[in-house]
């Protein structure tokens, strides 16, 4: 029934309007005005676009400067946790620096030429066809200036990537399933027994099909949440057991996808615990502000007679960045960043697989 | 070139035979075909497209309201008005889908390039106007399975128009990827068939048919767009077709093309060795091309009608043809900058960041190129020279923010987030919707011998850029802040309840965006009928198309075809009291070409 009407609604408007404009255009024809009806664009078009051009040109200006006012802490270009995203942060906003320069002059050329030449009956444009200086110009400038960025980011870019560096790293693996996260510790060794999702056995509590018989998986601790200790090299292993995720740290500047059938790697170097980062001026702001709006939610959620919301403090998260059905939205692991003698007190608490395998006949 | 006219001769004499389904339903004339691919293409998978993109901006402003328009427009699929989790991945993947294979690439080269290419080359059809019908006809089929698919029981294709397996080969993964991802496949692969055929058409019609005189280097820029694009098509979307037929085989007949290893839902699957990167490769071996598939025409257009209604000769005409080249070259090259964290080998990772970054510089001189062609220009705003301005517009601040994603160190913590989505719906998305309906507005007295209504032209065209901008411009910040694309909902993460209502910003946006497409849609329909009658020449252009019949008859000039002394931008040129000179004016004697 609503939906009939809500139809019927939109008909009639639609109607209003056309017979509106009808009207308008034989009231003008009564009264004896001479109409333009070409459809083309005459001297007061021109005059009235042009200026709204200029207008357009502010409103651009405008959202930029709002955005980066609303936003202008970046909180994904500041306070990396992170030894390499301290790198990836500079590269970042020099990039953007760039951006905004280019974007800035380009878009002022664009609408202010617009505006400057726009038409007039009886002018004529300049017949001018090209000119090979101006054009070297501008091909050469930008080869440059990217040439410049593309040695730079191509730096960043090896040096985030080189794994082979840290032999001392711990090694970690990032387990991905729908719709949730694993992660296995190497334990003691250091090394990871080997696994094959066909040797899960869920009767067994076996679910990262680990290997019994590999000497090396006895000591392997599989957890839910995700503990590093700070200033230590993690070398993750990302697999996954059914469809493709991605590891995606954005505290950290990483992300790694999950591929079932083969291991992914990610090295990273966490450099500010938990405690650090939530003591930063940035992130204190922020959790001001989003506990404001939680707030006012849980007072709408309690008229309604419902629980309120949880007041939130910041904690480092692992999501899942790659589309993997249902509950993809909600796919996450909260990731603690401590100082070692924190972690090797949580770490020594945890059953290690052998002992958490349930014996069976 | 004597043997051509007597061909175009006899061809005539065919003329009077035509029924009403020769005419209207499988019509062999050019200019019907490029105006069913319009029909078809642009204004019902455009609806489409847009109601979908309504349906996700609301449902990520206001996650937890029920809402009467899920209810009526989902139905089953929105119990009590709350959008299911499953649908709204269906609706992300159809949306993309659509719009970007269907709208933006059969509906724009398929309307433009069937219009254009014969009347401004001056030919009198295409080079083989059977193929043409069973193209668009292909292309029809391929638009009935795809919106058929939509109403299927399980739903339709939900893995992202990317489709990544394994998630888009497992039943058991997702409901979508049942009968619904297997119409998918299929609506492709015919879909791909009708390109190819199209493509090559226009390709065999732009080497064969220019009219005398008509040189490589006299075709005007649009066509220019054309000839890049069809051979892009030509050489990607075969490979997208075989990585659609191999997962076909993966789905129904077992093999392990693109899976390996793989536990789910309690029971272990046979497949073992594939690699859904395999995928992924042929996948964006047509992918990024695809994007540049969409954007040439574009610019092809949007050339076309800035150097018209600035009266100025387009900037650099030479230059303009070497960028697309290079484009053309640079777009099949450069697949890997979507893989840079899917641990495909950094060192490859290196090698597409490299050829990436260098598209920049074919972009920038075009870029360069419009805004100097404005300089001393003779403006005049009409409705079409407005979104050829936006296009530059938004060409330049979607394209910038590619400098970000094809760095590979820096792609790792943008990828996939809505900084992403901003990106390309700028800079293909908008832009390439800028450029067609830049054409509508340019080429309507062409397709229709009427005038579309300028002031709701304006109106249209003002709304819809402001909204653009409110769209796509905040969308930039809350992909910097981490907030990944394709999430349901938001409001499961704390983290990003500070982007709620910036959300619903972009969401208000979108949906005013949405609605004043209805005035355009009530304008075109309007003047189709009772818009005011066009004159020969509206724009004073001096492309050839403006000198053929005005009436759509076969063969497009009642006489001979004229032939081409001059390049296709006499503009404003000194000597001549009129500012434009048609390219098929003789040049006066010690006149220089250009």
């Amino acid at each position: 029934m609503i939906t009939l009407f809500i139809t019927l609604i939109l008909i009639f408007i639609s109607i209003a309007i056309w017979q509106m404009i009808k009207i308008f255009d034989l009231s003008r024809a009564l009264k004896g005005e001479k109409i333009d009806d070409s459809q083309i664009a005459n001297d007061k078009d021109n005059r009235v676009n042009a200026r709204l051009m200029l207008g357009f040109l502010a409103f651009i200006y405008g959202i930029t400067i709002i955005c980066i006012i609303k936003y202008g802490h970046f909180p994904l270009i500041t306070d990396a946790a992170s030894e390499h995203g301290i790198k990836n942060d500079t590269l970042m906003i020099s990039t953007l620096v760039l951006i905004f320069i280019v974007q800035t002059i380009t878009q002022f050329a664009l609408h202010y030429f617009a505006y400057r030449y726009k038409g007039q009956k009886g002018n004529k444009a300049l017949f001018y066809t090209d000119n090979h200086k101006l054009e070297i110009i501008w091909t050469t400038i930008p080869a440059v200036v990217l040439t410049g960025f593309i040695t730079y980011g191509l730096l960043t870019w090896a040096d985030v990537m080189n794994i082979s560096q840290d032999d001392d790293a711990m090694v970690v693996e990032l387990y991905a399933q729908q719709f949730n996260w694993k992660a296995r510790y190497a334990g003691n060794d250091n090394s990871l027994g080997k696994s094959n999702v066909r040797l899960i056995d869920i009767d067994r509590a076996n679910i990262l099909g680990i290997d019994e018989s590999d000497p090396n998986a006895s000591d392997d601790i599989i957890t839910t949440e995700l503990h590093l200790p700070v200033n230590k090299p993690v070398l993750f292993k990302m697999r996954s057991q059914d469809v493709l995720h991605s590891a995606y740290m954005p505290h950290f500047r990483a992300q790694m996808n999950c591929v079932p059938g083969m291991v992914t790697q990610f090295l990273l170097t966490p450099n500010m615990t938990t405690e650090e980062m939530r003591n930063t001026p940035s992130m204190i702001d922020k959790v001001i502000t989003i506990n404001k709006i939680r707030d006012e939610k849980s007072k709408e959620l309690i008229k309604k007679g419902e629980e309120p919301l949880d007041p939130y403090d910041f904690d480092y998260v692992l999501l899942c960045n790659k589309i993997c059905g249902k509950s993809h939205y909600n796919m996450q692991m909260k990731i603690i960043v401590e100082s070692q003698e924190d972690f090797d007190k949580w770490i020594n608490q945890q059953t290690v697989f052998k002992n958490s395998l349930i014996a069976q006949n | 070139m004597s043997e051509y006219i007597e061909f175009d001769k006899d061809h005539h004499e065919h003329h009077s035979k035509e029924t009403f389904i020769t005419k209207w339903i499988f019509s062999q004339d050019h200019k019907m075909i490029a105006k069913q691919y319009l029909f078809t293409g642009v204004i019902f998978m455009g609806i489409i497209g847009i109601v979908m993109s309504s349906l996700m901006r609301m449902q990520l402003a206001w996650p937890e309201e029920p809402n009467v328009i899920f209810e009526f427009l989902l139905g089953k699929w929105a119990p009590e008005g709350v959008m299911d989790a499953d649908i709204y991945l269906a609706l992300v993947t159809m949306h993309g889908t659509i719009m970007v294979f269907f709208v933006l690439t059969a509906g724009l080269s398929g309307t433009f390039s069937n219009l254009l290419i014969p009347l401004q080359l001056g030919a009198r059809d295409m080079a083989t106007g059977f193929l043409n019908m069973i193209a668009y006809w292909l292309f029809f089929v391929s638009t009935v399975l795809m919106v058929a698919s939509i109403f299927v029981e399980a739903g339709p294709a939900a893995a992202g128009w990317t489709i990544y397996p394994p998630l888009s080969a497992l039943e058991l993964a997702q409901p979508g990827s049942g009968l619904g991802m297997t119409l998918w496949l299929v609506s492709m692969a015919v879909f791909i068939a009708s390109s190819l055929l199209g493509s090559l058409n226009y390709i065999v019609t732009i080497i064969n048919l220019r009219t005398k005189g008509m040189s490589l280097t006299r075709m005007p820029l649009t066509i220019w767009a054309f000839f890049v694009t069809a051979i892009l098509g030509v050489v990607s979307f075969p490979v997208l077709l075989s990585a659609a037929l191999l997962l076909i085989m993966d789905r129904s007949f077992g093999t392990s093309f693109f899976l390996s290893d793989i536990f789910i839902q309690g029971e272990v699957l046979h497949y073992q060795g594939g690699s859904p990167i395999l995928f992924e490769h042929l996948f964006w071996f047509l992918g990024h091309p695809e994007v540049y598939i969409v954007i040439l025409p574009a610019l092809g257009i949007a050339s076309e009608v800035i150097a018209t209604h600035s009266r100025k000769p387009i900037f650099g005409y030479k230059a303009m043809i070497m960028s697309i080249l290079a484009i053309g070259f640079l777009s099949v090259v450069v697949w890997g900058h979507h893989m840079f964290i899917t641990g495909m080998n950094p060192f490859l990772g290196s090698v597409f960041t490299f050829t990436t970054l260098l598209i920049a510089i074919p972009s920038a001189v075009k870029a360069f190129n419009y805004i100097a062609t404005l300089w001393k220009g003779n403006i005049q705003f009409n409705p079409a020279m407005l979104f050829a301005i936006a296009f530059v517009s938004t060409f330049i601040t979607g394209g910038v923010t590619g400098l970000i994603l094809g760095d590979s160190a820096l792609d790792i913590n943008v990828h996939d987030t809505y900084f992403v989505v901003a990106h390309f719906h700028l800079v293909m998305g908008i832009s390439a919707l800028y450029g067609m309906l830049a054409g509508i507005y340019h080429w309507f007295p062409k397709l229709f011998q009427r005038m579309m209504n300028k002031n709701l032209g304006y109106i249209h065209f003002w709304v819809t850029a402001i909204c653009a901008y409110g769209v796509f411009f905040p969308m930039h910040f809350i992909g910097m802040a981490g907030l990944p694309r394709r999430y349901y909902t938001n409001s499961n993460f704390p983290l990003f309840d500070d982007l709620a209502d910036t959300n619903t910003i972009i969401t208000v946006f979108a949906i005013i965006g949405a609605l004043v497409q209805i005035v355009f849609l009530y304008n075109f329909i309007y003047s189709i009928f009772y818009g005011k009658r066009a004159p020969q020449n509206p724009w004073n252009s001096t492309t050839l198309e403006w000198t053929a019949a005005m009436e759509h008859i076969h063969g497009n000039w009642r006489g001979k075809i004229p032939e081409v002394y001059r390049w296709p931008y006499d503009y404003s040129k000194p000597g001549y009291k009129e500012d434009f000179v048609p390219q098929h004016i003789p040049l006066k004697k010690g006149e220089e070409e250009y």
